[in-house]
């Protein structure tokens, strides 16, 4: 299992691309999805009518009809219990939750239902939905709002969780997480929606379009679940990270002029361990960095994976920069939120060493 | 008894009731189901001194002026983040926390919470100052709009989960009968919280158990961009006890003085250790669910409509210059709590913000 560049994923080299945001690209996956396959259903609280806070689900109850793209009413436990019997059936649910915040609810559907069928039916009977849910913080959304619990959900045996970090992965990740028989978290960095947010909040966020992963090809295409993506190569240090911080250790290491290589994982579970492997067996160094608290965060799993396979390698302790184990606070948030500041003091740390 | 309860008597003064369907036929032993809302109907208006008019006037206006100007702290980005403004809903929070005993009877509600707040008196400095997230906001500007509490005035709390404050509130009474101490808790929630689950399983219990509970539907006809028809298949709100035998009262919470009166009701039958009550009022929110919402759900029309004719702060008014207030004296108040607010605004902008170290504090018992 190599690395797979974005080029090599999608023989799509010559297929007409326009620039997107990461709503677009979502909104392309979906609509792909539902034209393909009558079996996809899209569901979730303002998603039909209203078309999504967000605006993820726009014009696709138009498209679809009111049976296939429909507003739920606020039950989150009955949405993702729904969507699981649904799936047992033979749809392919793709059920919105508003915010990551609201996916508790719906928690017990998901852990004792969605993730445990398979196993419990000896494979007779499976779950193939993808719960999307907006995710992450830096947007002042307080602890309802904010939060990244993405460990909660590698933590169970039975799902898969992906957290795509650009437009053009968002569309092939939605679409291979529909098309997976298993059930499928699917958290969206929501402060990038529009734009590659670095974590530079006191300069304005430059939009998607000119950035080269905002070029999304038309039509079909899926990134398979479990590769990860190298954003950069070097030989100083490897970097660990998915989401919104892929954009914030990218221009850190521009600005320190680290010769770091970026590792975007993409999907958490499945891990591409190997490419983590390769990397960090070539670089010695390892640092890790994701928005969500620290004790057993998914940096923790991941930086005890790496000692476990790469420790004759490594020439430091593997760093990892993280929140804070607080909740979400309301004001402070860039105190909180894992910037430059604090990525800066972990490179400095881990290259001295 | 099931012609009663759904009445249209007062129809027309209920803001946009979205069906006016019978009740199905409710068997002999239903009476107490419908005996509260007999009660209303027969005399469905508090008979309110003029002092007392003036009293919910004066709280509702000052909701008011507050709401209107944390949306203006809102765009000018000293508030930031989710803030959800209580305009249209002030008869609700007014006429009901007037007859209650603050810090005796219990208040939770959802993250729409200044009004709730300021109906019980609490400072609107640190209310403001929590929006803006200083240190002197009531939650440290740790709990921002939707998250504020005050253990003084019996208030809970500000909840963003929405729904989960419902099930707190059935705590709350249980702990008020296990103490005895004859507090009783009013739960407020929204026509979209009324679809969570774990809503009916407190019905259940708190009816079970015979808990001090007054359970407060806050119809306001929408849930963020979802009008009720859309979400509910039981769109009359205050029925939806009857299956936990929990009695149910329709009012028009645009009107402070039903509302009022309901209150009453409501609480003397909660208070005589009969269980719980549900109460749907219908109200109308002006603004957007948060500060952000592109409102393409409804129309201009719509809300202008309720404004011009069911306004409840106007009815008020127009109730106390008939009683014979100077119109002066009004105005006067207006400019009093004009003032007051442009106080809270004032030490909202000019308090500093929490140490970072502050983050800390406040997660375990133990600092760590
Ligand atoms: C469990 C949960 N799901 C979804 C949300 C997002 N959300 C916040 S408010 C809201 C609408 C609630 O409407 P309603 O209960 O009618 O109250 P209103 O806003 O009208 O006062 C939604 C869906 C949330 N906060 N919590
Ligand atoms: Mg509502």
């Amino acid at each position: 299992m190599a690395t797979v560049s974005r080029d090599d994923v999608v023989s799509l080299a010559d297929a007409p691309a326009r620039p997107m945001n990461m709503i677009e690209a979502i909104n392309d996956a979906l609509d792909i999805m539902l034209e393909r396959d009558p079996d996809v259903i899209v569901m979730g609280e303002d998603v039909g009518y209203f078309g999504g806070v967000f605006r993820a689900t726009a014009s696709l109850q138009e498209k679809y009809g009111k049976t296939r793209v429909f507003d739920t009413p606020i039950s989150e436990n009955g949405i993702i219990g729904a969507a699981v019997g649904m799936g047992a059936y033979g749809l392919r649910p793709v059920p919105e939750i508003q915010f990551a915040d609201y996916i508790y609810p719906g928690l017990d559907q998901l852990i004792s239902e969605a993730a445990r069928l398979r196993y419990r039916s000896a494979g007779e009977f499976i779950a193939p939905m993808t719960v999307r849910s907006p995710f992450g913080g830096g947007i002042f959304g307080g602890q309802t709002h904010s939060q990244s619990p993405e460990a909660i959900f590698t933590h169970v045996a039975g799902l898969k969780t992906v957290v795509p970090s650009t437009p053009h992965d968002a569309k092939g990740l939605l679409i291979a997480a529909i098309e997976d028989n298993d059930p499928v978290i699917f958290f969206e960095p929501k402060r990038i929606y529009n734009g590659p947010f670095d974590g530079y909040y006191d300069k304005p966020t430059k939009p998607w379009k000119d950035h080269p992963d905002a070029r999304v090809p038309e039509g079909y295409y899926s990134i398979p679940l479990g590769k990860a993506r190298t954003v950069r190569e070097g030989h100083a240090m490897t970097v660990l990270t998915y989401g919104t911080m892929v954009h914030v250790a990218e221009a850190v290491c521009r600005e320190k002029g680290v010769d770091a290589e970026i590792l975007d994982l993409r999907t958490l579970l499945p891990l591409d361990i190997e490419a983590v492997e390769n990397s960090v067996e070539k670089t010695g160094r390892c640092l890790v960095i994701h928005e969500a608290t620290r004790t057993s965060g998914f940096g923790a799993e991941l930086a005890a994976q790496v000692q476990e396979r790469c420790f004759y390698h490594l020439e430091a302790p593997v760093e990892r920069v993280t929140g804070f184990d607080t909740p979400y606070p309301h004001s402070l948030e860039w105190a909180y939120f894992p910037g430059p500041i604090r990525i800066g003091e972990a490179i400095d740390k881990l290259l001295g060493a | 008894m099931a012609k009663a309860a759904s009445s249209n008597s007062n129809k027309s003064r209920t803001p946009a009731k979205p069906t006016d369907s019978e009740p199905s036929a409710a068997g002999a032993g239903d009476f107490a189901l419908h005996s509260l809302q007999d009660a209303l109907e027969k005399d469905p208006r508090y008979k309110a001194s003029q002092e007392e008019l003036l009293g919910f006037y004066e709280q509702m206006l000052l909701i008011r002026r507050f709401e209107e100007r944390a949306g203006q702290l809102y765009g000018l980005g000293l508030i930031g983040g989710f803030c959800h403004l209580y305009i249209g809903q002030e008869a609700v929070a007014v006429g009901l926390q007037s007859g209650l005993e603050e810090g005796k009877d219990s208040v939770i509600t959802g993250y729409r919470d200044h009004g709730h707040m300021l109906a019980y008196g609490i400072d609107p400095n640190i209310i403001m100052a929590e929006l803006t997230g200083r240190q002197a906001g009531i939650s440290k500007g740790k709990g921002g709009s939707m998250h504020m509490f005050s253990t003084e005035h019996a208030f809970y709390g500000g909840h963003g989960i929405v729904g989960a404050q419902v099930s707190l509130g059935g705590g709350l009474a249980f702990a008020h009968k296990y103490r005895d101490d004859g507090g009783l808790c009013l739960a407020y929630f929204g026509d979209g919280a009324a679809n969570q689950g774990q809503v009916y399983e407190t019905f259940n219990m708190a009816s079970l158990w015979q808990l001090p509970i007054v359970f407060v539907v806050e119809n306001n006809q929408y849930a963020m961009g979802t009008s009720v028809k859309r979400s509910s298949a039981e769109t009359e709100f205050y029925r939806r006890g009857a299956a936990f035998r929990i009695p149910g009262l329709r009012v028009n919470g645009m009107d402070v003085l039903e509302v009022h009166q309901a209150g009453r009701i409501a609480a003397e039958h909660v208070r005589s250790g009969k269980g719980p009550v549900l109460m749907e009022l219908s109200t109308y929110r002006y603004r957007g669910h948060s500060m952000s919402d592109p409102a393409k759900y409804r129309t201009r029309e719509e809300v202008q409509d309720m404004r011009e004719h069911n306004d409840p702060i106007e009815r008020a008014k127009a109730e106390l210059l008939e009683m014979g207030v100077a119109e002066d004296k009004l105005k006067d108040i207006d400019k009093a709590i004009r003032a007051r607010v442009a106080e809270a605004a004032d030490f909202a902008e000019t308090s500093p913000e929490p140490e970072p170290s502050e983050l800390y504090t406040d997660v375990l018992v133990e600092s760590y």
